[in-house]
Parts: C-alpha cells; structure tokens; sequence
C-alpha cells in the first residue's frame, strides 16, 4: 500500500473506544478510593470494570476485521509495551497491597490494572500499526 | 542508519530521495541506557513504599509530581507551540532527539508520582475519607484519572508512533504532521489539568 494510502484508509475507532475503556476503570477506582477505608458496595466498580472489558475485547475483534492490517508490528510493538506497562500495574498493585487491601476490592482493582496492562499497550500497538504495511517485507 | 523524509508534496513517493529531502538523523525509539536510571527510580520507589517513612515517600510524591507538573506545563504551553511552528527540519531534528527521552520519562515519573502519593497518602491518612479535605482529594483523583487517559489514550500512542514511522526508509509527512499535531494539542490539556493539580495540592497542603 502507498505511503499516502496508509494514511488515509478507514480503521475502527480503536482510540476512541480504548480511551472509554480506561475512562469506565478510572471511575471505578476513583469509586472504591474514594470511600476508603469504609466498606463500599462493589456492584458499582464491578459493573465499570465489566463494561471495559467488554470494550476491550470489542476493540480486539474490531482489529481482526481489518483488511490487511500489519499484525506483525502490532505484536511487535505490543509486546514491548505490555512488558513495559505490566512492570507499572505490578507497581501499583504493590501499592495496593503493602497497605493491606484485601478480598472484593484487591479483585477489584488488580482487575481493572490488568486491564489498563492490555488496553494501552494495544492503543500504542495499533497507533503504529496502522501506518506500518500489512507485510514485514513491505508487501501489501 | 539515517533516513530521509521528503517535504509535504503532491505526487507518490519516489524511489530515491530528491535532492530537497530532509536527513533523519539515527535515533533509539527507547534509549536502552535511559532504561538504567528508570530502573534504579523504580526500585528505589519499592523500597520507598516498602519502609514506609514519610521523607522517602514525600521525596517520590513531590519532587516526581513537580516533574511531572512541570514537564507537562512546559509541553503544553512553551515547547508544544514552537515545535509547530518550526521548520520541518528543525522539527524532525528536535522530535528525535526529544520524543525518545519522553518514551521514558513520563510513564517513570507518573508511575513514582501516583505509586508514591498513593502510599504518602496512607502514612498521612489523607487517603481516608474521614479527612477533612476529603473532597479536594477526590478532586485530584479526578483530574489525575482524566490526565492518564489522556496521557495514555492520545499522547503515548503519538509520541511512539511518530519516532516508528521517522525510522522508516520513507516516512510519510502527512502521517509525521498528523501524530505530532495530536501530540501537541493533547500536551496542551495535560498542561492545562496540571493547573488545576497545582490548585489542588497548594490547598491541600495548606491545610
């Protein structure tokens, strides 16, 4: 594909959904933090944290119906991202746990970190992906 | 090995580099010796939460969330726009010298800022929602959970696909105007949410 061509051709909303996503753990942490140290219903927190799964995995199949979209850069890119992004969840996870966070909230949470561990490096992977070409050897 | 980009122009890409095109220097996207300080910041940052005194954890929290308030602030209000308005040479020349550093930067100085709050703020008991501040807190959460998505969503992405697409034989100026547009504009959010954390944290500091 030409290099004008990579520009230009229609993907999915990957960045937009993605950034939803992150937005439904964000308010579900924000939730549970903000009610420390009293016993909070989790339903809330519960339901975000679904729903941005849900979206990430809706944005993992919007990407396998893209016509020749350049997977070798994206798993490329995505696994040095993902290492990069476990090492920071592992951080805040850590956290969580030296102040003794425990039972449906440490689900919760170390959830929602796995997660935003997936999602953003698969923002960063498809954002470079898709002007990268379908073939390693520059094919189309 | 450096590469060329040719100046926005109509027509298909040629199959060599016209005597106008613009040399690219060599750059790492991630500069493997920067990786030797991010790990000693982390470690030092688990070490910090581990003993859980308040000069380590105070020394994380501010002085890694002034960088990072600065950083952004400066980004977004004073480089962001002089790096658009440069000349496309110049662009590219100070893109892959300072892209590959914030790679590293940011998410080291975000992650010691927020991992090293989050335990400060235990040891102080400001987490607790019986604080007097309670509120102001939860504001901070607010703004700092609309920055991350930000940070996350819009600029990380741009900053490393525009140091992938430099690094290719042929880059593609539209796609290279394209990101760094993004990555300026959303600079300029981030700098404008960290005058609202400056706000935040001077209030509740003051008590």
């Amino acid at each position: 594909m030409e290099a004008a061509g990579r520009a230009e051709r229609p993907m999915p909303p990957v960045t937009q959904v993605g950034m939803t996503s992150l937005a439904l753990i964000v308010a579900g942490g924000i939730y549970l933090a903000a009610h420390l140290p009293q016993s909070v219903p989790l339903a809330p927190a519960i339901v975000l944290l679904a729903l941005s799964a849900l979206l990430l995995a809706a944005n993992l199949i919007s990407l396998t119906r893209v016509d020749d979209f350049a997977w070798w850069r994206f798993f490329q890119v995505g696994r040095w991202a993902l290492l990069a992004y476990a090492i920071t969840a592992g951080l805040i996870e850590y956290a969580f746990l030296r102040n003794g966070l425990s039972g449906g909230p440490l689900i919760v949470v170390t959830l929602s970190l796995v997660v935003y561990a997936l999602h953003v490096p698969m923002l960063i992977a498809f954002t470079v992906a898709r002007y990268a070409e379908g073939r390693e050897d520059g094919g189309a | 090995m450096a590469t060329t980009v040719e100046p926005p122009a109509p027509g298909g890409p040629a199959a060599a580099p016209p005597p106008g095109a613009i040399a690219i220097p060599d750059f790492e996207i991630v500069p493997r010796l920067g990786l030797i300080p991010v790990a000693i910041v982390f470690a030092g940052l688990v070490v910090a939460i581990a003993v859980n005194e308040l000069w380590p954890l105070q020394f994380f929290h501010v002085a890694f969330g002034a960088a990072w308030t600065i950083i952004d602030l400066f980004l977004g209000f004073v480089l962001g726009p002089i790096l658009g308005r440069l000349a496309v040479p110049a662009r590219i020349e100070m893109t892959t010298r300072l892209m590959p550093k914030m790679v590293l930067i940011m998410p080291t100085v975000v992650t010691a800022t927020l991992a090293g709050g989050w335990q400060l703020g235990h040891l102080l008991g400001t987490v607790d929602s019986g604080y007097y501040h309670h509120g102001w807190i939860v504001a901070s959460y607010i703004v700092v959970g609309c920055m991350a998505v930000i940070a996350l969503g819009l600029l990380e992405p741009a900053n490393i696909a525009v140091l992938f697409e430099l690094k290719k034989p042929q880059p593609n100026p539209a796609i290279i105007e394209r990101l760094m547009k993004r990555f300026i504009y959303t600079a300029g959010i981030l700098g404008a949410l960290q005058i609202a954390t400056l706000v935040i944290m001077t209030k509740i500091a003051s008590g």
